[in-house]
């Protein structure tokens, strides 16, 4: 133990919380200053941290899983009836699904049709919500047979149903996905067969915000919600939710997502088309250009 | 032999260690626990529960147990909490060594006090650190964010401190109590 002077230390016990709130104003103002700053920071905490969720969260998800199983031992027969039945019916859309795919080659075929490029994806578990009073964020554990996580950011993150996000930061092993809920997101998106554009907001609340819609086309009930190539920032098509309108009867997106309890996501990288709006990548333009090759 | 008083006594490494180990309960539990209220336990607003948790026990080691939780602690701990969170890294640890300063400085007339005034002293300065966060963000941001969650943040807060001393004041009399060591 350090012997020190009594006088000594009562100063120092005195000055340090002056001490350390200059020091935190100071990282604020340095965090102001430079965004890369602050993200550097939450990537490498998060990747310090990420092993530590990933231990913690395991457990959880078992207990999860094991009360549904011991719950479905109840229903079994019922839901292998219901099953059996969904079974057969998806088989005769299984035929019409290879009848059209068939189709669709042999259009394309005569077309000459250019198909859009398949995004390389990358599945990891969800081990952390990191969001905040304004904030609705995840972390995802980023599998390491990936090489190069810093390609995920801007990564767009979907569940099995729709867009649950995209990447804003991303370390050696964990990535943070906003989520479509976030007061900060924005994401141009198509609505309905007609493809009308509007903007989609998140508000912090559960249902996300249509806003800038065609004033003379108003988003229908019901209608679904696609993201849309404008300003490309996104892929057209992804699936994200469907028209509501609320109770103010305004016009909202119920998501497709199940945003309140994410387990896998699938980041998709659009390499090619990597947006200039979104969070701009920690890479050198070198590295950069090399990727835009590939 | 005249016995030397008990703070000129040498204690043994054993002692020493049980004093160390138990004068760093409070910092422990207090980043352990934001540790684990980031698990994604789909509990409804539990990003809220984070900073509620904060300052629930900052607020209770400043009053009951200062020396557990020294200013540079504290403001480690805010730093955590911005940066587990997406806060801008600073905020909370500038929010929370006020708060703690707060309760420092009236600590001598509050803690002999009875449940429920320590009680709505929190509730005060919560509300005062969250609509100070709020306004701080706000300026960051340069933009105005709504009001609701800080207001959300203080309801949450408040509600959640009785349980958290009743645990408090366990361990704090248990595992955390430095003179009996």
């Amino acid at each position: 133990m350090i012997r020190l002077s009594v006088p000594f230390r009562q100063a120092l016990s005195r000055l340090s919380p002056m001490l350390m709130l200059m020091l935190s104003l100071g990282c604020i103002l340095i965090g102001r200053a430079d965004q890369n700053f602050a993200d550097h920071m939450r990537a490498g905490l998060d990747d310090v941290l990420a092993p530590a969720y990933m231990v913690f969260s395991a457990p959880i998800a078992a207990a999860e899983h094991g009360t549904g199983a011991i719950g479905h031992l109840f229903s079994l027969n019922e839901e292998n009836v219901q099953l059996r039945e969904e079974n057969a019916e998806l088989l005769q859309w299984q035929e019409v699904a290879m009848a059209l795919q068939a189709q669709n080659d042999a259009l394309q075929a005569s077309l000459h049709y250019v198909p859009a490029p398949m995004p390389r994806f990358a599945t990891g578990e969800v081990v952390a919500d990191t969001g905040g009073l304004y904030d609705r964020s995840v972390l995802v554990l980023v599998p390491p047979a990936n090489g190069n996580p810093q390609s995920l950011m801007g990564a767009i993150a979907m569940d099995g149903r729709g867009v649950a996000g995209r990447v804003v930061e991303a370390g050696a092993r964990a990535a943070r996905v906003m989520l479509i809920t976030d007061l900060n997101s924005r994401i141009p998106v198509s609505l309905g067969a007609k493809g009308g554009p509007a903007l989609m907001a998140g508000t912090n609340g559960p249902n996300p915000a249509l806003i800038y819609w065609s004033p003379g086309k108003p988003p229908a009930e019901g209608a679904m919600v696609l993201t849309s190539s404008q300003g490309g920032a996104f892929p057209p098509g992804l699936p994200v939710g469907v028209v509501h309108y609320n109770a103010q009867n305004d016009p909202v997106v119920l998501p497709l997502a199940d945003l309140d309890s994410l387990r896998l996501l699938r980041l998709f990288s659009y390499p090619d088309n990597l947006p200039m709006l979104t969070p701009i990548p920690h890479i050198k333009p070198a590295t950069a250009a090399r990727h835009g090759k590939r | 032999m005249a016995r030397l008083p008990a703070s000129r006594r040498r204690q043994s490494f054993w002692r020493q260690l049980d004093a160390a180990a138990r004068w760093a309960v409070p910092g422990a539990l207090l980043a352990f626990g934001l540790f684990l209220l980031g698990l994604p336990l789909h509990i409804p607003g539990q990003a809220l529960l984070r900073p509620a948790y904060a300052m629930g026990c900052v607020y209770f080691w400043s009053l009951f147990r200062p020396a557990s939780l020294p200013a540079p602690v504290t403001g480690l701990i805010g730093l955590l909490l911005d940066l587990m969170g997406t806060t801008p890294p600073g905020l909370w640890a500038v929010l929370l060594i006020l708060l703690q300063a707060a309760v420092l400085a009236t600590r001598r007339r509050l803690a002999p006090r009875r449940f429920l005034l320590t009680w709505a002293a929190f509730c005060a300065l919560a509300a005062l650190a969250a609509l100070l966060g709020w306004a701080a963000q706000s300026g960051l941001a340069m933009v105005l964010l709504p009001a609701w969650p800080p207001c959300l943040e203080i309801i949450i807060s408040a509600a959640a401190y009785p349980a958290l001393a009743m645990l408090l004041v366990r361990i704090h009399r248990g595992p955390a109590a430095v003179e009996s060591a």
